[in-house]
């Protein structure tokens, strides 16, 4: 089974379970987490299915495209079942069937894994599931997001695809996955990791990317500070809150760009990921005031 | 007499707390079974899996017993009027009791009574209505809501409820799961839903779904599975706490034997090791001589691997492991632990004491203390210093990324490996023991030095910023770090004080605190792992609690002669000189002035002054080179000359210049012989019940 093949199978097993099949996000994220898809619509009681796949981003996990089980952006399936019914665990097991693995023949375990973002202000317990001893995806409840307790709880399943196709292909690299009948990882993403790896590690600009940080951290504060001032429902109801929450993603990858970069201090890391926090925090808190004001989350 | 069968059926529960829940379910339920008055003689147990906590109560009471409730009311005088009718305060009662006046006695004190029984309720009944507050009441590390914020919080989701008394079931609902008779067995061996009708047929159904309740038998199952597959000369390396994390993370385990290219047996057996269990909780595969081979086994929740395909899956992943491994080391390689010191600026240490590059200067200042005060020789400072300068380095390198708990042991292999020499090496790897009460201390004085210094600069920098542990909460380990440095130091035998370490920790403001913080861990080493008695400790501790290792040189000494019956007798004669002294306004009011032997009335007084010049002469002597048994032989001679001075002589004198030579005398004895312990603090009264 190719990679792509696994992708589809996967998306449309979860389409008949009532998902929306959602396309990657189009902002440079460190998970599908992080995405509007699941930070925005977890929160609120509103129910909610969402499966999509989303490139991940993580400056510093780079290797050049020299280590076989490493990469800088790695790809997510991402699945959020709001709220997650009593059978979550059996859906999942099955959608593992759905993509040929028979689960009789395979150890498979949830192990305890707890997962916190503090930059989001959230977290939530669950396992990692371990298919042979391989991690192939975090399964959790989320409790909290945006610094709020959540009404509904989601399950988010969050499927490591290179992983899981290696598994399946039977391969010892990552750029050893046959993508489809043709071509392999490695003809499709080897220059990407080769390229970022340098450019995180060696080439980024340091005071540009801080400056971008600042404008982009200064953009979402400013946006957040001008729906607090607006008085009526009537002018809040379109008001971009999305974009904000653009502006606040883009500051979590920058933050992760100059990590890779050595340029973040001691004393400024905790201070930087607290500034990440507090946009994502005022964004969390702003849409669900605009939620509320529209008639939906209306509980 | 009733049998209970309950089973809440979970989501799968952490491995490391399923014992804990299956104690608490069951003193829980205990106690709520007293509190209802169920108890009977009941026997209760408690199994689990990673998805259940099976509860078995056998013989619990049917019923609970009737009670007499008893109501009291006026007196009689009040109740009924001159005609003997009753009034209002009466009818009023009566009504309260549930009772015509007619059927109301006289009891004690001349007062309307009432007796009433109350029936004792069923026990399908009660615990219908106690078992869902039983079940939420396990408490666990930390816990979750599924069904809604406000929902009920337990370990993971429920997903189904046994209740059954007597075959019925007892029903009660939890985040709106309603019990019933209905089990799940395993995941994927299981058949699906299964009926039962009580414990017996509980047990049947499990076994045939795939799920072996008993934690026992899942061990025995891995451990003697292990035995078969395992080549012949070939052992599992023993570790039960891997082998209690494998029971409780499987409902069918059955261990398998994978291997590895041989060729990996290259890396460092500490790196493969933590591989191995840290990371994919295998077991390694040792030689009767301990040595690794390059098999493993893992334990797999399910009945077997008739594929292989079980096998070669955890294989190729221990495979990308230790690739994984191989790639960091080489990796690791192109920056030296000496280029990686200017790296240590941008890793922080604790956010009120900066980076480790501080941490790595203020271990440098400690170690020079601690060289000049222990007078190190020149080869073992210079590898101590260079050590310290190294001991952090390896925080930067992708191995220990990876392996956090592989820090300093990575340092001391890559130190080796970069041609720093055994000596530094050894220093860097064994730097961060003593951490639990197995290990033990850092093998060479370098080593001791560096590990001490370490510790040291942390407790000073801690205390310094006021980051004091209290009460039970020690967050930043610093006792342990206390510990450690106190274990080095005694089982080191590190001549040192206890205010040069003070000193050399730098803790500022704070330092009558760390002073006070090491004391106490070095009472509780003696106490712990000296095996010497609590009052022995107080005593030697009560004369002087300057130098570690000479307490703990006169701490063996004590327990040595102790209780032997001269030394009883001597702490019996110095609690009383000690009770007579204060009486008299404390020793310190006589000790200035030495006493006159020309006062003394007769051979007692001046027989004892004779001998105690010879033994305090003595016991210096023999103090000076910690001789302290001689000493405290030397000391117990003195024992019948005291109990005859006590025999003999009136201390309280009517003459004041006889009496205040008597009580300086005195004070002089108490002087001149507590050098090596506070004989007033040492306990008779044990070591007699042990004789009795």
């Amino acid at each position: 089974m190719t990679f792509q093949d696994i992708v589809m199978r996967l998306k449309a097993y979860w389409a008949e379970q009532g998902c929306i099949i959602q396309e990657p996000f189009d902002c440079e994220v460190g998970a599908g987490t992080m995405c509007p898809e699941t930070f925005l619509r977890v929160l609120g009681p509103d129910p909610y299915r969402v499966a999509y796949v989303q490139p991940s981003r993580r400056p510093a996990d780079g290797r050049y495209g020299e280590n076989p089980n490493r990469l800088y952006k790695h790809m997510q399936l991402q699945v959020i079942l709001k709220p997650a019914p009593t059978d979550v665990v059996e859906l999942y097991l099955r959608s593992l069937e759905h993509i040929g693995i028979d689960l009789s023949e395979h150890d498979c375990k949830l192990e305890e894994d707890n997962w916190e973002s503090p930059t989001l202000g959230a977290w939530g317990v669950g396992w990692q599931v371990m298919l042979d001893g391989l991690e192939i995806t975090q399964f959790t409840y989320f409790q909290q997001c945006g610094g709020l307790d959540l009404e509904v709880v989601p399950a988010e399943l969050t499927y490591g695809l290179e992983r899981l196709a290696a598994f399946i292909q039977d391969v010892e690299s990552i750029y050893e996955i046959r993508w489809n009948d043709r071509w392999t990882y490695e003809d499709v993403r080897l220059a990407d990791e080769q390229q970022y790896s340098a450019y995180n590690f060696e080439e980024a600009d340091v005071d540009m990317v801080w400056a971008e940080f600042r404008l982009h951290e200064a953009e979402c504060g400013r946006l957040l500070e001008r729906y607090g001032e607006l008085e009526d429902g009537g002018s809040r109801h379109r008001f971009p809150i999305l974009a904000a929450f653009d502006q606040a993603l883009k500051c979590s990858h920058l933050f992760n760009t100059l990590q890779a970069r050595g340029a973040i201090s001691v004393t400024e890391r905790a201070q930087v990921i607290q500034r990440v926090r507090t946009l994502a925090v005022g964004v969390a808190k702003a849409w669900m005031d605009q939620q509320r004001a529209n008639g939906r989350q209306s509980s | 007499m009733s049998d209970l069968l309950l089973e809440v059926g979970t989501e799968e529960i952490p491995a490391r707390m399923v014992d804990g829940a299956k104690r608490d379910l069951r003193r829980k339920f205990a106690e709520s079974l007293q509190d209802l008055g169920l108890t009977g003689a009941s026997r209760i147990s408690v199994e689990a899996t990673p998805r259940r906590l099976a509860l078995f109560a056998e013989g619990i009471l049917s019923r609970q017993e009737d009670r007499m409730q008893v109501f009291r009311g006026p007196t009689r005088k009040v109740a009924f009027d001159a005609q003997g009718n009753p009034t209002r305060a009466a009818l009023g009662f009566a009504k309260r009791a549930g009772v015509p006046v007619s059927e109301l006695k006289i009891g004690p004190h001349g007062k309307l009574m009432s007796q009433r029984t109350i029936p004792g309720r069923g026990a399908a009944e009660l615990l219908a209505e106690r078992l869902d507050g039983i079940v939420l009441s396990v408490r666990f590390p930390r816990s979750m809501y599924w069904a809604g914020r406000g929902s009920p919080r337990f370990i993971r989701p429920i997903r189904w409820i046994v209740a059954l008394l007597d075959g019925k079931v007892v029903p009660f609902e939890i985040a709106g799961v309603r019990s019933g008779r209905t089990t799940w067995g395993h995941r994927r061996l299981g058949a699906g839903p299964a009926e039962v009708s009580g414990a017996a047929s509980y047990r049947e159904a499990l076994r045939s779904n795939a799920v072996i309740l008993s934690a026992d038998e899942r061990a025995r199952r891995i451990v003697d599975g292990a035995l078969r597959v395992l080549p012949t000369e070939c052992r599992l390396r023993r570790n039960p706490k891997l082998l209690t994390t494998l029971v409780n993370e499987t409902e069918f385990p059955t261990p398998i034997l994978g291997r590895f290219d041989s060729a990996y047996l290259d890396l460092p057996e500490e790196v493969l090791e933590t591989v191995m269990l840290v990371h994919q909780k295998y077991f390694v595969v040792e030689r009767p001589d301990g040595r690794m081979t390059n098999r493993f086994v893992a334990v797999a929740n399910s009945s077997g691997d008739p594929s292989g395909k079980i096998r070669t899956g955890h294989e190729r992943v221990l495979r990308a492991r230790f690739n994984d491994a191989r790639f960091f080391w080489n990796f690791d390689q192109r920056h030296s632990l000496q280029e990686r010191t200017e790296d240590l600026k941008d890793v922080t240490f604790q956010a009120s004491l900066g980076s480790y590059w501080e941490k790595t200067e203020a271990n440098l200042a400690a170690v020079r203390g601690l060289a000049s005060a222990l007078k190190l020789d020149d080869a073992a400072r210079i590898a101590a210093e260079r050590a310290v300068l190294l001991a952090k380095c390896d925080l930067t390198t992708e191995m220990v990324g990876e392996f956090p708990e592989l820090q300093g042991r990575i340092g001391g292999l890559y130190a080796a490996t970069q041609g720093e020499g055994d000596a530094v090496a050894e220093a860097i790897y064994d730097h961060y023991l003593p951490l639990g009460a197995a290990d033990s201390i850092p093998r060479s004085t370098a080593g001791q030095v560096t590990a001490v210094a370490d510790k040291l600069a942390t407790l000073g920098g801690m205390f310094r910023v006021g980051l004091i542990p209290t009460g039970s909460k020690d967050p930043l380990a610093l006792r342990r770090a206390a510990f450690g440095a106190m274990r080095i130091v005694l089982e080191g035998g590190l001549a040192i004080s206890i205010d040069q370490l003070v000193s050399i920790a730098g803790a500022g403001s704070n330092a009558a605190k760390l002073r006070a913080f090491l004391v106490e861990r070095l009472k509780h080493w003696l106490l712990d792992r000296g095996g010497i008695a609590a009052d022995v400790v107080q005593a030697v501790t009560a004369a002087s609690d300057r130098t570690p290792i000479d307490v703990l040189a006169r701490s063996n000494a004590l327990a040595e002669v102790r209780a032997t019956p001269d030394f009883e007798s001597l702490a019996v004669s110095f609690k009383r000189i000690r009770n007579i002294l204060e009486r008299a306004g404390g020793a310190d009011a006589h000790g200035a002035s030495e006493p006159d032997p020309v006062l003394f009335a007769g051979a007692a007084e001046s027989d004892l002054h004779e001998a105690l010049q010879l033994v305090s002469e003595r016991t210096a002597a023999c103090n000076a080179v910690r001789d302290y048994g001689t000493s405290l032989l030397s000391i117990a001679t003195l024992r019948p000359l005291l109990d005859r001075y006590f025999d003999e002589v009136l201390v309280m004198a009517d003459d004041p210049q006889v009496r205040a030579n008597r009580l300086a005398f005195l004070a002089s004895v108490l002087a001149k012989l507590s050098t090596i312990a506070d004989f007033a603090a040492i306990a008779p009264e044990p070591v007699r019940r042990r004789r009795g």
